[in-house]
């Protein structure tokens, strides 16, 4: 097994040109990754590549240029089906992203639910996880139910059980909260929801990035996830669904690429996976994907865990040491995203005054409005850690935030 | 004084400030000062919604004079609320239809008025313009 000396963290910086960059006149802090991830140069170097050498439509041309992109395109569906364990490489379907890959299964459920049907989401859930399946029922007549969240900000597992009953047609679950860094028990849900005949959808965007999936010991329905937070670019994401899942559902657009024959009286869908990718695909984006999975397995995702909770642990430490600091969320069983407020002070202002020493947090609802109505609050001020940050930069962070504390108070 | 010999006193005001600390501090203690809008107008009908912070802007004429108060949740926007009221308050409502904001860009907060900023006072300015509208047309 990995450990963390493994980490060389000053060399790996130095595969990110990105934190080469002054913001502000100061070295670029960047805290926040749970938001893009930066890209490394072995990634950018693909895309490069890309263009200025076989750049081409893929999957029906009989020229060498578009052969070697299918080829390329394709090998990166092999990378990301081996990375996630998924049986076969035509159970991933190249998106645009999370919300692509969740609206492709909501729409693709439309015709199956009926009035008294009931769908589950969870209170941890980001706005995209929770919009499309509102509109799924407003279409079909199903009930929306929500599992409630703790004062702790973990699902509450025993209102779980009680929600489910042979009703329940689908679940829908974030692996991790992008807001409060919650990890939450997916077997264990997915376990459950199966009992009574339910499919279940997971939210992967944020937990992709630190740790390793396998799709099928969590015996997952659907997983989906975005490329750009895992040192890919954006505008590609991946969409796991099991086969015969992707058999059963309708097709979600129409267009080249998912036909086998077109006549104007009837068309047929072409195999798994084209019948979900119509039209062209983002090419160079999914090879991208691909060399940034073959990036962060170089590093090895055990070893980029263990450093971020390292970080974590430290950048929590020095959090609570200072006066007013509240966090949210769980002590422990989370990510490195650090979701907070300073008593009496406006998360924006500190955003802002963080940003004049080039220090780079998100604040607000983090689209996830639902988590701040339950603690009652505008917003909070989010540091995500990504395996490129250093104990340096936290301290950098710390020493910032009192600074902007000194003046504001 | 006119808004335009009250923009150039702003402008002077800032010019004196060589860091953003100084700056920025000045725009809080400014926000600390800024005189709270009744707490009848603090209300969802005065709201303006970022989707940051929030704004809540009121006016009222007198003398053929818009009077404007307003209050934010966060310190940083009432600054910067304090010193648009600076220039558009107790003005005549075609001066205040007339005015532009280009002097924020002078004073190094051209950021805050970014419409992608989301903190409501581009919005809030908009409102301040309305208000003016609405009087000017009570005047003819």
């Amino acid at each position: 097994m990995k450990t963390v000396e493994l980490l060389d963290v000053e060399k790996i910086r130095k595969d990110f040109p990105i934190l080469k960059r002054e913001v502000n006149g100061r070295p670029l802090v960047y805290l926040d990754n749970a938001a893009t991830s930066q890209t490394p140069q072995q990634v950018i170097n693909v895309i490069v590549d890309y263009y200025s050498n076989y750049n081409a439509n893929i999957h029906r041309g009989v020229h060498s240029l578009s052969q070697e992109a299918t080829d390329a395109y394709e090998l990166a569906r092999q990378k990301i089906q081996k990375h996630f364990n998924a049986n076969k490489s035509h159970e991933i379907i190249f998106t645009s992203g999370t919300t692509h890959g969740i609206n492709l299964i909501a729409n693709g459920f439309s015709n199956r639910l009926k009035a008294g049907d009931e769908v589950i989401v969870s209170a941890l859930e980001h706005h995209s996880n929770i919009v499309p399946w509102q509109m799924l029922c407003e279409r079909s007549g199903a009930n929306l139910k929500v599992i409630p969240m703790t004062q702790a900000g973990e699902l509450d597992m025993e209102a779980y059980g009680k929600l489910l009953n042979t009703n329940t047609k689908l679940v829908f679950v974030n692996h991790i909260s992008n807001a409060l860094g919650t990890i939450n028990p997916v077997a264990e849900i997915i376990n459950m929801a199966h009992e009574v005949g339910a499919a279940v959808l997971v939210d992967g965007a944020q937990s992709v990035p630190h740790m390793n999936i396998d799709v099928q010991k969590l015996d997952a329905d659907f997983y989906v996830c975005s490329a750009h937070k895992i040192c890919g670019p954006t505008g590609i994401g991946m969409l796991y669904a099991k086969e015969s899942w992707l058999l059963e559902l309708p097709p979600y657009q129409g267009g080249g690429e998912m036909i086998s024959e077109v006549t104007f009286e009837k068309t047929t869908y072409a195999d798994l996976p084209h019948k979900f990718e119509a039209g062209t695909p983002n090419v160079c984006g999914g090879i991208a994907f691909g060399a940034a999975i073959d990036y962060m397995n170089a590093i090895g995702l055990e070893a980029i865990s263990s450093y971020e909770q390292e970080l974590l642990d430290y950048a929590t430490q020095e959090l609570n040491s200072l006066d007013g600091v509240v966090i949210y969320g769980p002590d422990k069983n989370k990510t490195s995203v650090i979701s907070f407020n300073v008593e009496n002070i406006h998360p924006y202002d500190v955003g802002t005054l963080l940003d004049k020493m080039g220090i780079a947090v998100r604040t607000g609802h983090h689209c996830a409005q639902p988590i701040m109505d339950f603690y009652q609050i505008p917003g909070t001020i989010r540091a995500s850690f990504m395996f490129y940050n250093t104990k340096d930069e936290v301290d950098t962070f710390i020493s910032g935030l009192k600074k902007a504390i000194l003046m504001l108070s | 004084m006119t808004i335009e010999e009250i923009k150039a006193d702003i402008v002077d005001e800032f010019s004196m400030f060589d860091n953003w600390e100084d700056r920025y501090q000045y725009m809080i203690d400014l926000g600390k000062t800024l005189p709270l809008i009744a707490p009848e107008y603090k209300t969802d009908d005065h709201i303006i919604k970022g989707c940051q912070s929030k704004v809540w802007v009121h006016a009222d004429m007198e003398d053929d004079k818009v009077a404007f108060t307003a209050d934010s949740d966060a310190i940083i926007t009432k600054g910067i609320i304090a010193i648009l009221i600076r220039v558009f308050s107790n003005q005549h409502p075609t001066d205040i239809i007339e005015a532009d904001t280009d002097f924020i860009d002078e004073i190094g907060l051209k950021e805050h008025l970014s419409p992608t900023r989301a903190n409501g006072l581009v919005s809030m300015i908009k409102q301040l313009k309305m208000y003016a509208i609405a009087y000017q047309t009570q005047l003819n």
